[in-house]
């Protein structure tokens, strides 16, 4: 029923699905495309560019989570058009965000020999950690703007529009409406943000206080205000 | 600031109403005209009446340059600073308008009667340096400003023939001059397909910058079926250095309008619009005149009618689906293509997007037929073109030619270069474009030459520099300009601007790193390889042309004996202004404009909510301090 077309990828021929993008193509070959912003449950935007690929006879390289397998398409998932533009923007992330937590970037660094200190005396994007709901805390210097908690709380999920961008270009940033703290918006705690988040940047109150060093049954009080339950 | 009357607002804001979202933009306009900014309790208004997410509305206000949410002065200064306004000395004048008013740029006088802010190209670069006083564009200032003009800017129009220039350079045309639309009369006398078929015949390609042949495009819109389509024109002129729309727009509007009604019955389009750039206020009112002129004839009503969306500062917006987003009321973000405009445009619908001078040459064909129209300029490139020449020539201003005069017989018509002085490149094509020196001069300006030269043609912006000028600090206005403009969606451009920046600021300071070079080449191949849209994709080309034609330049030392000795106003910014402006110990002065708004918005007024970004942006922060 379904029609497939026949192409090229890394010089083995592959027959796919109509429909498919190369991303998808590839990882069923057992390629390795990294990516940073796509996500299963989001709308694929190919703003982070990680996963670009080369496809002959494009102008630019090709976002492959977007990119639909063609016939007769001859694709390239690691020349070295693709490896420099890898490279470069990974080396441009680590001079920009904490990447302390974001284990998969770590490992495509390593990966792609980039280098965190490409950059010297390269502005970074700093915040103070923002707690100021009962539920999760937003550290948006760990943020790399993939959008997901964007997406999530707006028209891929939860249709409850609390948080949008601050500023544009490099300032860019997730906020709130003039900077409402969370319980001024219309968040409804869901949590799907802090589930789809790569970095860290978002992380549910108690695995902070965790971090923080607070044992449970000091979080415990936090929570309920008291220590036990009364003696009767 | 709860003393806020929200009682003029609704009626300023009740026709968008019925337009949901893609009111947005229209009512904020209306909103900021009465309460001069857009305090929360008027963005919540907004978007209660609009039934917009309050968050949205908040990411629509911070994207635009134009909104404020923060308290700015009564009046409003913008001062253009980029290159071409540099040249005829745009630093100085900030410089002493500041010191005058007691107040740094990018900031609001204690008493708000004043804000005083850097801008990009104001698009009034043949009368530099210029201006934006609220409305009123202000040119030829003379240092100290004791000399300028002042209301709706000179058209300066020149070159060898008027064809679409034929009514400019005398004050707007009104219907009665220009006459009876005969092209669209004659296009409505034969079938849509036919008026197609004569625009591919022309050989007619997009004036803009992309060059993208325009009856492929309107036949794409043609074919695709739906039960609406879209015609419009793209008169977000934004690319510093070019202003010839400004010009066919303010002397000569019933040409755009007739171009876009042939457009609409070619692809049975019913409704359109002319999105204006935010900077060109002035022109709003004649384009609403034309189109209430062209409504009385008969031309526009039902059939099809035109609404004109006005931008609020975001060079971005002229790229074509960020421009889409922006009527639909949103942050002007790209969308990926495809699907492309022609299937899926604004609102989803089949959409011909067109520039203005594209639209302008659309009657032109219709009129004469497309044969005695491909007699104009080249066989491969047929027909007049514009081009903006400003910088160092003696006579500044739109040149119509036709395609194929050579860079040397433009000049020669431009008057040379000012004072004898022999020149040192041009800026082709814009900021997206790329440097041609003294051997490009015998280039004939056709797509297919200039492309051989390794020459964009863009939108036709011949900016000349003469052999005096520092080079370096022309790039680092480039830099500063694309790190401004990036709208932040994709990472290579988002950060790749940013980086760019700061490498070509230690090049204009001197003080670059080992390994700088290697670093803007990998910087710039990246944005141009792998960036989402076109702004990205075009961000380091004059880099990179600079980068092979003067290696020494980004060198330290390199050329430096020549940028010591002059350009002293352009100095002190070039070495510490633009790095403190992220850099924590944010000085004072000539901090550009992404932190010039956030420094108008936060610092004026320190008591909003708390929760006041704790030191998000470290700019932002500082400045707050500061000012506490």
């Amino acid at each position: 029923m379904t029609e497939t077309v026949n192409l090229i990828i890394d010089g083995q021929e592959v027959s796919a699905e109509q429909g498919r993008t190369l991303l998808e193509v590839a990882r069923e070959m057992g390629k390795n495309i990294p990516t940073i912003c796509f996500h299963d449950a989001t709308t694929a935007n190919a703003l982070c560019r990680i996963c670009v690929v080369e496809v002959e006879g494009q102008r630019v390289l090709q976002p492959a989570c977007i990119v639909k397998a063609g016939a007769g398409m001859k694709v390239q998932t690691r020349s070295e058009k693709v490896i420099r533009a890898r490279r470069t923007i990974l080396e441009m992330l680590a001079s920009t965000m904490d990447l302390s937590e974001a284990a998969d970037i770590q490992q495509m660094m390593v990966e792609y020999g980039a280098s965190s200190e490409r950059f010297p005396d390269a502005e970074r994007r700093e915040s103070e950690v923002k707690d100021d709901n009962p539920m999760y805390v937003r550290d948006y210097s760990k943020c790399l703007l993939c959008w997901r908690c964007v997406q999530v709380c707006a028209e891929d999920a939860q249709y409850t529009f609390a948080i949008n961008f601050d500023g544009r270009g490099f300032e860019t940033q997730i906020g709130t409406f003039f900077d409402k703290a969370i319980p001024q918006t219309s968040c409804v705690m869901c949590g799907q943000c802090v589930g789809v988040c790569p970095t860290g940047a978002l992380k549910p109150k108690r695995e902070f206080l965790l971090e923080q060093g607070m044992s449970p049954s000091e979080i415990s009080v936090m929570n309920t205000g008291r220590k036990q339950r009364k003696p009767r | 600031m709860s003393d806020i009357d929200l009682n003029p607002l609704k009626p300023a804001i009740e026709s968008y109403i019925p337009l949901g979202r893609s009111g947005l933009l229209p009512a904020l306009h209306a909103a900021q005209k009465i309460y001069g900014w857009l305090p929360e309790e008027v963005a919540s208004e907004v978007a209660k009446s609009l039934r917009v997410p309050l968050a949205d509305v908040h990411g629509v206000i911070e994207f635009y340059s134009l909104y404020y949410n923060e308290q700015v002065g009564q009046k409003f200064i913008r001062v253009c600073t980029d290159p071409a306004c540099a040249l005829k000395g745009a630093d100085g004048l900030l410089k002493h308008l500041c010191k005058n008013h007691k107040v740094d740029a990018g900031q609001t006088t204690d008493d708000l009667s004043l804000t005083i802010e850097q801008s990009p190209c104001l698009g009034l670069c043949d009368q530099a340096p210029a201006a934006l006083v609220d409305d009123d564009a202000e040119t030829n200032i003379s240092q100290n400003f004791r000399s300028y003009d002042i209301g709706v800017p000179q058209s300066l129009v020149y070159g060898s023939i008027r064809e679409l220039t034929a009514n400019c350079g005398e004050g707007t045309t009104t219907l009665a001059k220009y006459g009876e639309y005969s092209a669209y009369k004659k296009a409505l006398s034969v079938k849509p397909e036919d008026v197609i078929a004569e625009v591919k015949a022309s050989g007619l390609v997009g004036r803009g910058g992309a060059a993208f042949p325009t009856g492929i495009k309107w036949e794409g819109a043609a074919k695709a079926s739906a039960d609406q389509k879209y015609v419009i024109c793209n008169a977000d002129e934004s690319e510093p250095g070019t202003f010839k729309d400004r010009v066919l727009l303010l002397d000569d509007p019933h040409r755009t309008i007739e171009g876009m009604c042939i457009a609409a019955y070619a692809i049975g389009a019913t409704k359109g619009y002319i999105y204006i750039r935010g900077e060109y206020p002035f022109i709003v009112p004649v384009l609403e005149e034309a189109l209430n002129e062209a409504r009385m004839a008969g031309y526009l009503g039902e059939r099809f009618d035109i609404e004109i969306r006005v931008g609020a500062g975001a060079y971005i917006c002229g790229e074509e689906t960020a421009l889409f987003e922006s009527i639909e009321g949103k942050r002007g973000f790209p969308r990926v293509k495809p699907p492309f405009p022609t299937t899926h445009g604004v609102f989803g619908k089949p959409t011909v997007i067109n520039n203005v001078e594209t639209m302008c040459n659309v009657p032109l064909i219709i009129e004469k037929g497309s044969a005695e129209y491909r007699k104009i300029g080249t066989e491969k490139s047929p027909g007049p073109k514009l081009f903006c020449v400003s910088g160092d020539v003696s006579k500044p201003g739109v040149y119509e030619v036709p395609f194929g005069v050579t860079l040397r017989e433009l000049l020669e018509m431009a008057g040379g270069v000012t004072g004898k002085k022999a020149l040192q490149s041009v800026l082709f094509g814009g900021a997206a474009g790329a440097f041609a020196t003294a051997e490009h001069l015998d280039v004939r300006m056709t797509f297919e030459d200039l492309r051989a030269a390794g020459l964009p043609l863009g939108s036709g912006v011949v900016m000349v520099f003469d052999e005096t000028r520092d080079m370096r600090d022309v790039l680092q206005r480039l830099g500063h300009f694309f790190a401004h403009e990036s709208c932040g969606k994709c990472y290579p451009c988002q950060m790749g601007t940013q980086r760019q920046m700061e490498i070509l600021n230690r090049v204009a300071a001197g003080k670059t790193l080992p390994d700088d070079m290697i670093r803007l080449q990998d910087v710039g191949w990246t944005m141009t390889e792998a960036s989402l849209c076109g702004l990205g994709q075009t961000a380091a080309s004059a880099v990179l042309s600079a980068m092979k034609l003067w290696p020494a330049l980004f060198e330290n030392g390199g050329g430096k004996t020549k940028s010591e000795k002059k350009s002293v106003a352009a100095k002190p910014r070039a070495a510490s202004a633009r790095k403190s402006v992220k850099a924590k110990a944010v000085k004072k002065t000539t901090v550009k404009k992404p932190v010039a708004k956030k420094t108008v918005k936060k610092a004026v007024k320190p008591s909003k909510p708390k929760a006041k970004k704790t030191a998000t942006k470290k700019s932002t922060a500082n400045k707050t301090a500061k000012k506490r």
